[in-house]
């Protein structure tokens, strides 16, 4: 039983980062209809500019806070001068854009921090008071960063005139303009929205994986199973479905298949939704008169 | 009286197709203009360039003495344009209320309280139904809430096209008597789209006939009320 206990909540605390990949990937494609495959990619180039930081000596979370400016930036540049003139290219077109912009990243992570692992350390010390048989400190901590970076997202887009703004492009850039909405900065800003959250699930992932320029390759993944499952288009969904992800790999990993089968659990999890019911659990049902 | 809106030679396209041929038209400070027309004459065309959206256009247009073809859509709506769009427009995933603080997305002053106030005043409806999804409110709300919205960016000039579309003839004559007073109270200048041209020819003090791409005639809406071919062609009588 408590092994069991324990596998869950180290599944809610991978999913925590699951969920804010998920939530990236949803908030581009609200508003493209695509999905960013380069937002693993970005978050891995965001995570080592931390780890320089910190290796010329800037406290922890200054670095943190520092990395999450640069990944906001880089996100909304990355909107503005390569994704931009390509929205009214073909489907294809696009998918290729993300697919070099993965590439691109992925080798300049390589270039300019090499291949070999990196350990990055926890900001989190193991010995914590906050550490249990159940979760480890990291964990605890990975958890409560995650669920305090959500909570922030949802406040933002609940409570505030531009995340209302930002809602209205999603659903309806062409009204949205005729309020007088800025749609081009919105798409920016949701950009560098998810380069952000990215950031945090980068940072918070690399004391598990150790950084490499491919760690978040499963993480985006498993995020992108956890967004299908719970429905593309809709941001609770999304987050609610990479928390599910996060608990049944863990489950399926030490009860079903092993580890070395987990990346199998969430292609099976991608492609039975695909067919099954393809608006995910909580695919966003609008209700319209007609 | 000079005008608040005036266009020449204004054309329009949509990527080869020409749509509209130099149409030149005007509204009066503090006026009502309708521009009729049948079906694909080109009425919303004319609206879009007028707001530039959706069309690729040539041609003057003037805004309350300043040229605003070439501006952004978003620029040219802070200057004061609402635009109350065919099919409404409606965010039909967020609340009444929502879509109303979006209307009012571009002001920074102190006075957008009291103007929920003021279009729930016009729209009691509204009121009662603000917390709800506005994609479950029924065609006449729906219309009333694309107006109020409008509203609230406080414009100068409303462009309605066609508010009266698919409505009961009650709603349309509730819409149409709140149009008249918010005219005639606020002092707002409107440019009305409509097919309905017995009620649009009885609340503008303008009229512009639109055949395919082309004003074909204009005048004071009695004078072209009155018209024998006119009343045959769009009033059926
Ligand atoms: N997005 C578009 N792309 C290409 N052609 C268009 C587009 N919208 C309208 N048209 C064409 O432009 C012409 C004028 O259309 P418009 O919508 O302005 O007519 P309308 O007078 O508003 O008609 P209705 O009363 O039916 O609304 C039509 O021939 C139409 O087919
Ligand atoms: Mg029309």
């Amino acid at each position: 039983m408590q092994a069991f206990l324990h596998q869950m909540l180290s599944g809610f605390a991978t999913g925590g980062i699951y969920a804010s990949i998920a939530l990236a990937l949803v908030m581009i494609y609200q508003t493209t209809h695509h999905v960013n495959f380069a937002q693993g990619e970005m978050a891995t180039f965001s995570t080592y500019l931390a780890w320089q930081m910190i290796e010329l000596g800037l406290p922890y979370w200054l670095a943190f806070l520092l990395t999450l400016l640069f990944a906001f930036i880089l996100g909304a540049a990355i909107e503005r001068i390569i994704v931009r003139p390509f929205y009214k290219a073909p489907v294809l077109s696009v998918v290729a854009v993300f697919i070099g912009l993965l590439l691109i990243i992925n080798s300049l992570s390589g270039a300019l921090f090499t291949y070999t692992i990196k350990p990055f350390a926890s900001p989190f010390p193991s010995d914590a008071w906050y550490g249990s048989a159940y979760l480890s400190a990291h964990e605890v901590g990975m958890i409560f960063v995650t669920l305090v970076v959500l909570a922030l997202v949802f406040a933002f887009f609940r409570y505030t005139p531009l995340g209302l703004a930002m809602r209205a492009v999603a659903e309806n850039p062409v009204s949205s303009r005729l309020v007088g909405v800025r749609v081009g900065w919105m798409l920016a800003l949701g950009w560098g929205l998810a380069g952000l959250i990215g950031a945090v699930a980068g940072t918070m992932t690399a004391p598990v994986v150790y950084l490499d320029p491919n760690m978040m390759f499963g993480v985006l993944l498993y995020g992108f199973a956890g967004a299908l499952l719970g429905g593309i288009d809709n941001a609770w969904g999304a987050v609610l479905g990479g928390f599910i992800v996060g608990i049944l790999q863990n489950l399926a990993g030490a009860y079903v298949v092993g580890t070395e089968l987990m990346v199998t659990v969430a292609l099976g999890i991608i492609v039975g939704i695909l067919v099954i019911k393809p608006s995910g659990l909580f695919g966003r049902t609008i209700v319209t008169r007609v | 009286m000079s005008a608040i809106l005036e266009t020449r030679g204004l054309s329009a396209a949509y990527g080869p197709t020409q749509v509209l041929q130099s149409i030149d038209l005007a509204v009066e400070q503090g006026g009502i203009a309708t521009l009729l027309g049948a079906n694909g004459a080109g009425k919303t065309t004319t609206l879009r360039a007028l707001c530039n959206m959706m069309v690729r256009l040539s041609g003057e247009v003037r805004f309350d003495g300043e040229r605003i073809d070439g501006k952004a859509t978003e620029d040219i709506v802070r200057r004061g344009i609402g635009h109350v769009p065919e099919g409404r427009g409606t965010f039909v995933s967020l609340s009444v209320e929502e879509n109303l603080r979006l209307g009012a997305h571009t002001r920074r002053d102190k006075q957008v309280a009291r103007d929920f106030e003021r279009v729930y005043g016009y729209f009691p409806r509204l009121k009662e139904r603000r917390n709800q999804q506005a994609g479950t409110l029924s065609g006449g709300e729906q219309q009333m809430l694309a107006i109020s919205r409008a509203l609230m960016l406080r414009p100068k000039l409303l462009l309605l096209d066609e508010p009266s579309f698919g409505l009961a003839p009650l709603v349309v004559q509730e819409i149409f008597h709140i149009l008249r007073t918010i005219n005639q109270q606020e002092g707002v200048s409107m440019l009305l789209v409509e097919q309905n041209a017995n009620i649009a020819l009885a609340l503008a003090g303008r009229a512009y006939l639109l055949e395919t791409g082309r004003i074909i005639m204009h005048g004071p809406s009695a004078v072209i009320g009155s018209d024998e071919s006119v009343r045959r062609a769009y009033l059926g009588y």
